[in-house]
């Protein structure tokens, strides 16, 4: 691998104008996902603008992982289609579609996602260096964020030893330090007692807003969600997107 | 809350006499303060002057309490429009809410959309509050946190309301 960053495919010049015109970096459209009987998810139609930081909220088991997993290409839909940069992710190849998720998109789980052998500064390095970059410069990209995240005295520590609110945001740091366009966040403060899930999400928000990135945040919390700049409601698998709504008369 | 969309809301159900509306929102709504005659009264004629009920029937020996009300279709537009229109984040909105998600399960309609247009009128002065918060010094965090809780509290009793849709609805419509 290179050290240059050398564009995705999906950045590519020719990539289709967006389905309904607008500047859409991310659109679902029809999205149906089943797993084996179970309807996971039963419709999903909206569109993610660059910078947008949007919540996914629903009831437990309504399918908000489950859309996040197709927006991302971790799972195929049976049927409709995600386009991001108007291009179709499952016109991609294996290799394109893991490419897209090393290099554009960055993930934010609830918990586990560090690497337990990895110092904390090594974890957050990671995506950049899967990218391509030399050691050197991904650990150099990388303690910027964890200070962003003020959690750059910590870096040598483990994920064992350190708490979770400092894991959640190395995870936040890693997430954001390959410089994606889009964040996927599912649960991100679900660990966190209030005052350190708030911290995260303002954190996440405004290192995702500085850097042009898009934020999908899926969360049942409404205090996490008003860190948002609108929201997606997903209900027996339906996602609707709630912009749309008229306001008070 | 409002009495008038309240009554029309029961109105809708179907036709009632002045005292049987009375005792269905004393019942239903008036716990700790049921209506007085007047109110109904009142209410009533005002309804009738815009058309919103009208007298299906009037009991011998009639006051006015004998009137039996019918609703109109303006009425049942009325109805609709009230219940699709969230209401203003405010403290202490727990009885408009349950009042119109009664209403919402008595007529038909649908419950769950209701609370999500409810929630979506939150976030919005949630996400208000928020940026206020993001921007503000020390005072002003603790002032809007103490409104994000309350705004949060409420939002909570939604979402449990939403969970219990089916099992309100068969005992409300019981
Ligand atoms: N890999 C899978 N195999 C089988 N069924 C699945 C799988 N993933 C999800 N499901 C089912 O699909 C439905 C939606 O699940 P999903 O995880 O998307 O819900 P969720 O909204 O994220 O819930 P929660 O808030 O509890 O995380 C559920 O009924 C779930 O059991
Ligand atoms: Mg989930």
């Amino acid at each position: 691998m290179s050290a240059t960053p050398t564009p995705s495919p999906a950045h590519a010049p020719d990539a289709a104008p967006h389905a309904d015109g607008t500047s859409a970096l991310l659109h679902a459209e029809g999205l149906h996902k089943t797993y084996g009987s179970t309807p996971a998810l039963a419709g999903a139609d909206f569109s993610i603008r660059a910078g947008e930081v949007v919540a996914v909220m629903g009831p437990s088991g309504s399918g908000k992982s489950t859309l996040l997993h197709c927006l991302a290409g971790i799972v195929p839909p049976d049927s409709g289609r995600v386009l991001y940069r108007g291009r179709d992710l499952s016109a991609l190849s294996d290799a394109q579609r893991s490419a897209l998720r090393r290099g554009d998109f960055g993930f934010v789980f609830q918990f586990g996602q560090l690497v337990p052998e990895l110092t904390c500064l090594e974890n957050a390095a990671l995506p950049v260096r899967l990218a391509g970059a030399g050691r050197k410069q991904a650990e150099a990209q990388a303690r910027q964020w964890l200070e962003r995240l003020e959690v750059d005295d910590i870096r040598h520590h483990r994920p064992g030893q350190v708490s979770g609110g400092q894991g959640q945001r190395v995870a936040v740091a890693r997430a954001l330090a390959a410089r994606p366009s889009v964040v996927f966040a599912d649960e991100p403060t679900g660990a966190l007692d209030s005052l350190n899930g708030e911290r995260v999400m303002q954190l996440l928000t405004e290192a995702a807003r500085d850097s042009g990135a898009a934020v999908v945040l899926v969360t049942h919390e409404a205090r996490v969600a008003a860190y948002s700049d609108r929201e997606i409601v997903v209900r027996d698998g339906k996602a609707r997107d709630m912009s749309a709504m008229a306001g008070v008369a | 809350m409002s009495i008038s969309h309240t009554l029309l809301g029961l109105l809708e159900t179907g036709p009632r006499h002045g005292y049987d509306l009375k005792r269905a929102f004393d019942e239903r709504f008036g716990h700790d303060r049921p209506l007085h005659y007047g109110q109904v009264y009142s209410t009533m004629s005002r309804l009738l002057k815009n058309g919103l009920v009208e007298v299906d029937g009037i009991e011998a020996g009639g006051g006015p309490e004998r009137k039996r009300y019918a609703i109109t279709d303006a009425g049942i537009t009325d109805v609709e429009e009230w219940l699709a229109t969230p209401e203003k984040p405010e403290p202490y909105l727990q009885s408009t809410l349950y009042t119109k998600l009664v209403l919402a399960l008595l007529t038909d309609r649908d419950a769950s959309s209701l609370l999500d247009t409810q929630r979506s009128e939150h976030l919005r002065l949630m996400r208000e509050l928020t940026r206020r918060k993001t921007h503000g010094d020390l005072a002003d965090q603790l002032i809007c946190d103490h409104a994000l809780f309350h705004l949060e509290a409420d939002l909570r009793w939604l979402e449990t309301a939403a969970a219990r849709l089916d099992k309100l609805a068969k005992e409300v419509r019981r």
